[in-house]
């Protein structure tokens, strides 16, 4: 069965049908993570007074990731442009470009991960805090909750939880500005610690588990990777073996490249607000 | 958007395009360094960098997915879009009043 007004614009509506399929498709997404993020604001208007933690994220890293984004935007529209304009040679140069940048975020974003997963917060019998970034793990878990053994982490011990959650605040302390004393004091006072397991009243990663932060943290960047990934195929699929129809139907496969590009504004202009809501505020 | 295939139209498509991503790596730029600017309450903060991812989405949404010229087909869809997306932030507005805020403990 033939698919209608897949090149030419349907009469009612002046739109190819995918486009309007697209649309309507996006409208869903926006109110997807609009309810996630109506999810971060209850959750962080929610917390108790100084335990909403700021400075946890790499900005650099970050910020890295938003202009990789802004960039595969160009080459994606580039990449439609160049269709319209029947140069098929550019289109391939630029899709590959949104592929390869694709990849390239997957990557910092899966560094990001590991970074929480080999972080740990240790709560000690004596009351402190001990937090870093596990080098060596000897820890035995027994059934009752109790440890033994013995972790080296790289990192520090506080009095209080509380001052682990406001690292632009702990950063700052030093005087200077904000940024001069994170870009100074990142690691100040750091240093490899040895924590006996018989020490150990609890402990958690930094992953989803941790606290309401990295919940919301790994719930919106999660759902926003996998839309980058599933782009990146369609994308991948419409570089490499979809581009066949480029001979057959140009048309059609212009139309294809611009409704996938669509898809992949979207995904950039959610990162647009993800980026200074998690990384920043 | 235009169905015209002249390389003249698209030579300015290209131009625009160019321009609207050296505006959004100076928008990021911009946004990193507010960040740091204490503006005395973090509520700024807050509203200065929403203030500017909200002209950067504007930049992504009417150029780059060429909203400023769509079918008004388009615009229907994004008009219920926005209204039932304002419905669910006013929804979230009128529960602040709702924490229980002498229960919550650490």
């Amino acid at each position: 069965m033939e698919i209608p007004y897949t090149r030419e614009a349907r009469p009612d509506t002046g739109l190819y049908n995918a486009k309007v399929g697209i649309w309507l498709f996006l409208a869903s997404e926006v109110m997807l993570f609009g309810a996630l993020f109506s999810t971060y604001i209850l959750l962080r208007v929610g917390a108790p007074p100084n335990l909403w933690p700021h400075g946890w994220l790499n900005v650099p890293v970050g910020t890295a990731n938003t202009l990789v984004l802004i960039t595969s935007s160009i080459t994606t529209v580039m990449a439609w442009a160049s269709c319209k304009m029947n140069n098929f040679g550019k289109f391939k140069f630029y899709h590959a470009c949104t592929v390869l940048l694709a990849c390239t975020f997957v990557g910092i974003k899966s560094y990001e991960y590991h970074d929480k997963f080999v972080h740990y917060e240790m709560e000690l019998k004596d009351g402190k805090f001990a937090d870093g970034h596990m080098v060596e793990n000897k820890l035995v878990r027994a059934d009752d909750g109790t440890y033994s053994g013995y972790a080296v982490i790289k990192g520090h011990k506080v009095e209080k939880r509380e001052e682990l959650y406001d690292l632009h605040a702990r950063h700052s302390k030093g005087g200077g500005t904000e940024a001069q004393s994170e870009a100074a004091g990142a690691h100040e006072g750091h240093q490899e610690l040895r924590v006996e397991g018989s020490d150990i009243k609890a402990m958690s990663n930094y992953g989803p588990w941790h606290n309401t932060y990295t919940a919301i943290y790994f719930t919106l960047t999660g759902l926003h990777a996998l839309h980058v990934i599933g782009g990146a195929l369609v994308i991948g699929f419409l570089w490499g073996p979809g581009a066949k129809m480029w001979k057959t139907d140009p048309e059609r496969f212009t139309n294809r490249v611009e409704v996938s590009g669509l898809f992949w504004h979207f995904v950039d202009l959610v990162w647009i607000f993800l980026f200074p809501v998690l990384y920043l505020l | 958007m235009s169905d015209q295939h002249s390389p003249d139209h698209f030579s300015h498509h290209f131009r625009r395009y160019l321009f609207v991503f050296y505006a959004l790596l100076f928008g990021t730029i911009v946004t990193v360094l507010a960040s740091y600017i204490p503006f005395g309450h973090r509520a700024v903060n807050i509203g200065v960098a929403l203030f500017i991812a909200c002209g950067k989405a504007f930049l992504v949404a009417g150029y780059f997915m060429h909203l400023v010229s769509e079918k008004k087909m388009i615009y229907g869809i994004l008009a219920f879009t926005a209204f039932f997306f304002a419905g669910l932030m006013a929804l979230t507005l009128w529960t602040f009043g709702d924490f229980p805020w002498k229960t919550v403990t650490h």
